[in-house]
């Protein structure tokens, strides 16, 4: 009941046995899993359990030393961020990553960046391509910002920002990319629960509407049970679960590790 | 061959200790405050000009009279202001036993200063170490004067602003220096001795020569510069420093004011600058260029890291002496092959040397490879 | 009540994407470049052009070029004289050399690209090292450069001195004569490279260099490619310096050596920039007016006061008064000058209302 029944046939991206260690600290062992096409997948887990890890392989800020991710069905182990941005990868960071110096407007514009083509020439002059392209994906954007509900920060630098508003600027900024894969790192954490309702229901629209595929981490058991379709549970580096919220809540081992041993 | 190789090797060596000393100064003040300090140089030059001045036989009225009155409004105006802080602090605090102290600690600085300055534009030539002592006190005062109006309003700046603060420093201490001291050159005489010294007569012809003011100063150097380090490593002020280098919150665990480790490390770095300054103004005269030597030192933070006290000592004397042996053997190869004017390629050669190495170890020579993290 | 932005509706996103999006703005700035071409040739006597407009506009486009790396991008680079003296002796062996080309447009913009390919050789070390590490790096480019045009003897056409000079100057048939002529030139091509770096720094490519300067992970994770991004900065910004650098030489200095961009041209400028406000274009115009102001009033100051003061006095007194302005700018307002003017410009706004 509180989880959707939905199918989702094909697989956008697959995890295989990927092992990822800084010195001697090993931040995953062995990990695989797939993530279908359109379909909200979480991965939760306790602290330190590897899960940004995981995103940063994904999007390959991290190089894993071990293993390889298949994306689109072309299979990989070394990838460059801006490379995977160009096959379609956006994602939200743990702590915000905004541009601080820039207005909500000009962060959200650089998510266009890699649809932004005019060269430096036309750019010097700012006329014909150059400008017309400004305009169309300052429309596009105006979009984004409508859909966000944040039309009144439209001009503010994102420094000064609330930090719910901030997440939200930061979503904004990777919905700009239009992305096939979403990933976002606690979207919702340190957010009261008005913004929490709020930012699940953008999630929610951009997977319904657009089709988006999203891989979200939280730690809020209630939101990740209500909007994924699909659960991972790490847990020291090790995945310990996989399956549907309702599997999840059933599994031995996954309650193990978030009770603790003795309940 | 070997001979002349091993002689341009210690001499560049002898050079590179001196290199580390300020390249210390750097590290110090950037381990525990963060700010990469272009002031430097200037303190060099400011401690020289001191020292070379206060035992000098000079008659300080030939400086003029325009000297000492512009030096003169400018300290009377730096001691207002310092004062006017004091006060405000003493009545919105009211009178503890430490502020009480304070203000007569800056009393006592301001007689200090006058004394000096006063006996510096009369005539006469103090004794050396009396002299040492005298421009001891007055870096220490200078570190407090920093301190207190300039670094305590910048707290919580970015690194760049105080980056630029510490340029306006110097450009200050550059033209302060000259106005107190005037900008003659001038020779500090440590009673080094001058007769050349042979080592190896027996394995190499001729010997090595090498220049016992180089090696004497070169020592002073090496003494100083394992002190720092043991003071750094060892010592519970040092240890503290490093705590604040890590984490200004542990720090105030540590229970030492932010304020007076800054105070305490810019008095440190105004010693070392003492210690360079007056080698350096042995060696070659005290003038205006001695304040490049701070630029000299540069390339042995990037290759030592601007964090790392063993870098600083390691990557200076790979500095002095890659400088010294690059101008020997490759310079004159570089003006035949490309018909230059001349060498000169010490320079900048040191800079290309710590560049290339960077492409190699980016983390510098001891620094730890870090991976960023989101 | 007369600096308003009420009633101005705008109506599309171009309208709102101008330079100027208040109309007083507009017109102020307008006013300000048609009083430069048309009213100061009428009044300025030899001195005002030689001694301050000249160089003011001159190092106002030196550092609009380092804003662009250090303001816009976070590259902080202390090279700037090295690349303004790649510009000069670029032009001066293009003007030297091939007679056809004597064309001070062409000659320039020569130099220009020159320089812009110098820094991005310099530029290079920037995908590894960051912050100060890279700030000390470009001083390796300062000093490499100085000694480069002080030894090479074909750089300086084996002038015995090192000592390099040019004249019989024109542009598209225009013989550039005397300081007015000089002074238009500078303004038009002054004005000219401001519009263009301000096209360049609210578009696409400026958005990117902002968002290395700000957070070049993030930046990097969102597609943008560090390399590319800040060499194109260093590219960018060099040729700006690269084309004052000739200026400098040509229209301000006439014959020069390499002592002329020494190191502390690159503070020169860089102070400008901090001063004027980084990643602000105005605030580049406000430093140099600052700093090419400074040593001027300095050097009359004495004269007014009627006291005789010595040259070397003059000179320590003008190092002790802009270390202790840049200290003080930098404590009242780390933003610089050009924040100050916005402040104040904020405030005429809401004028006679507080809130
Ligand atoms: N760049 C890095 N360098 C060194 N260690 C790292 C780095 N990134 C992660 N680690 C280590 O890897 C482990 C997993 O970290 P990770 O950030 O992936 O955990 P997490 O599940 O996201 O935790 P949290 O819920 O606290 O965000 C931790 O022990 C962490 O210290
Ligand atoms: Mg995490």
């Amino acid at each position: 009941m509180d989880s959707r029944l939905r199918s989702f046939p094909d697989v956008l991206l697959s995890v295989e046995n990927i092992s990822l260690s800084f010195g001697g600290v090993n931040a995953l062992t062995d990990i695989s899993f797939d993530i279908a096409k359109g379909e909200v997948r979480a991965i939760i887990g306790p602290n330190g359990a590897g899960k940004s890890s995981m995103l940063n392989c994904i999007n390959g800020f991290y190089h894993p030393q071990h293993g390889a991710i298949t994306y689109k069905g072309v299979r990989r182990n070394q990838m460059k961020p801006h490379e995977a941005a160009e096959q379609g990868i956006a994602r939200t960071f743990q702590n915000i990553a905004l541009f601080r110096g820039m207005s909500t407007l000009d962060n959200i514009m650089t998510g266009r960046n890699l649809r932004m083509k005019t060269g430096l020439l036309w750019q010097a002059l700012h006329i014909g391509p150059a400008r017309r392209e400004e305009i169309e994906h300052r429309k596009a954007v105006e979009r984004i910002i409508e859909f966000l509900e944040i039309q009144h920060i439209r001009k503010a630098p994102v420094g000064t920002l609330p930090y719910g508003l901030q997440k939200r600027v930061e979503l904004g900024r990777a919905l700009a990319a239009e992305p096939e894969l979403l990933l976002l790192d606690e979207p919702m954490a340190g957010m009261n629960i008005e913004e929490k309702q709020d930012m699940c229901r953008f999630i929610l629209d951009v997977n319904d509407e657009f089709g988006t595929t999203i891989c979200l981490i939280e730690h809020d058991m209630s939101v990740v049970m209500d909007i994924s379709d699909r659960v991972v549970v790490l847990d020291y580096g090790r995945k310990i679960g996989d399956g549907t919220p309702d599997e999840i809540k059933k599994n031995e081992a996954v309650i193990t590790a978030y009770l603790g041993v003795g309940h | 061959m070997l001979g002349p190789f091993l002689e341009t090797l210690i001499g560049g060596l002898l050079t590179g200790v001196l290199y580390s000393l300020v390249a210390l100064g750097f590290v110090l003040i950037f381990k525990a405050s963060g700010v990469f300090n272009f002031a430097q140089g200037a303190m060099v030059l400011f401690a020289a000009l001191t020292v070379a001045r206060l035992t000098d036989e000079i008659d300080g009225k030939a400086l003029g009279l325009e000297h000492f009155v512009i030096a003169a409004a400018v300290l009377g105006a730096a001691l207002a202001l310092v004062g006017w802080y004091a006060w405000r602090e003493y009545v919105a605090r009211g009178s503890g036993p430490g502020e009480r102290r304070r203000l007569a600690l800056l009393a006592a600085g301001g007689a200090l200063i006058g004394g000096v300055i006063a006996f510096a534009y009369g005539k006469g030539a103090w004794p050396l170490w009396v002299a040492l002592a005298a421009t001891a006190s007055i870096m220490g005062l200078l570190a407090y004067a920093i301190e207190r109006l300039v670094l305590r309003h910048l707290v919580n700046q970015e690194g760049i602003i105080l980056f630029m603060a510490t340029l306006g420093i110097a450009n200050f201490l550059d033209g302060f220096g000259q106005t107190l001291w005037g900008s003659d050159i001038y020779t500090i005489n440590l009673g080094l001795p001058k007769d050349p010294i042979f080592l190896f007569e027996g394995v190499f012809p001729g010997g090595l020569l090498i220049d016992p003011a180089e090696l004497f100063a070169a020592g002073i150097a090496a003494v100083l510069v394992v002190v720092l380090a043991v003071f750094f490593q060892k010592t519970r002020v040092g240890r503290a420093l490093r705590a604040v280098a890590d984490d200004h919150a542990a720090a105030q665990s540590v229970g030492i004011p932010l304020n007076t480790i800054w105070l305490i490390v810019w008095t440190v770095a105004g010693l070392v600058a003492l210690a360079a300054g007056v080698i350096w103004g042995a060696k070659l005269g005290v003038q205006f260029s001695i304040s490049l030597i701070a630029l000299k030192a540069l390339p042995v933070l990037i290759l030592g890291g601007f964090t790392s006290v063993p870098g600083a000592i390691i990557g200076g004397l790979i500095i002095g002496a890659g400088e010294k042996l690059s101008e020997i053997f490759l310079a004159p190869i570089l003006v035949q092959a490309f018909d230059l004017a001349g060498g000169g390629i010490e320079n900048w050669f040191a800079y290309m040397l710590a560049l290339i190495f960077l492409l190699f170890r980016p983390q510098g020579l001891f620094g730890e490879r870090i991976i960023e993290r989101v | 009540m007369l600096y308003r932005e009420a009633g101005q509706f705008k109506t599309d996103y171009a309208a709102d994407q101008q330079i100027f999006p208040i109309l007083q703005d507009r017109i102020f700035v307008f006013g300000v470049i048609a009083a430069a071409f048309a009213i100061v040739p009428a009044i300025a006597s030899e001195y005002l052009y030689t001694e301050i407009l000249i160089p003011f506009l001159i190092l106002s486009l030196a550092a609009i070029g380092l804003n662009i790396l250090v303001g816009y991008c976070g590259q902080v680079s202390l090279g700037t004289g090295g690349f303004m003296a790649v510009g000069a002796y670029a032009a001066y062996n293009l003007w030297l050399r091939v007679p056809e080309a004597n064309n001070l447009v062409v000659v320039f913009l020569f130099g220009g690209l020159m320089a812009a390919a110098v820094g991005i050789l310099f530029g290079l070390p920037s995908l590894r090292i960051k912050g100060f590490y890279l700030a000390v790096a470009t001083l390796a480019s300062q000093f490499f450069l100085d000694w480069l045009f002080a030894r090479v003897k074909w750089l300086t056409n084996y002038t015995p001195s090192g000592s390099v000079a040019v004249g019989d100057l024109h542009v598209f048939g225009w013989r550039i004569d005397g300081p007015a002529d000089r002074y238009l030139l500078i303004l038009g091509m002054v004005v000219v490279a401001t519009i263009v770096a301000k096209n360049l720094v609210r578009g696409h490519i400026g958005r990117s260099w902002m968002a290395i300067r700000d957070m070049d992970i993030a930046a990097e994770i969102i597609g943008f490619r560090p390399l590319r991004t800040k060499l194109l900065a260093f590219a960018v910004s060099s040729f700006f310096i690269g084309v004052a650098g000739a200026m400098w030489g040509f229209l301000r200095l006439g014959s020069w050596e390499p002592l002329a961009f020494d190191i502390n041209r690159s503070f020169q400028i860089l102070f400008m920039v901090i001063i004027g406000g980084l990643g602000s274009l105005v605030g580049s115009f406000m430093g140099a007016a600052f700093i090419v102001l400074t040593p001027v009033l300095l050097n009359q100051l004495p004269g007014w006061l009627g006291v005789n003061m010595s040259t070397a006095m003059i000179s320590h007194l003008e190092f002790m008064v802009f270390g202790a302005m840049i200290v003080f700018f930098l404590i009242v307002e780390p933003h610089g000058l050009a924040r100050l003017w916005a402040v104040a410009k904020e405030k005429l706004r809401l004028w006679p209302f507080p809130h």
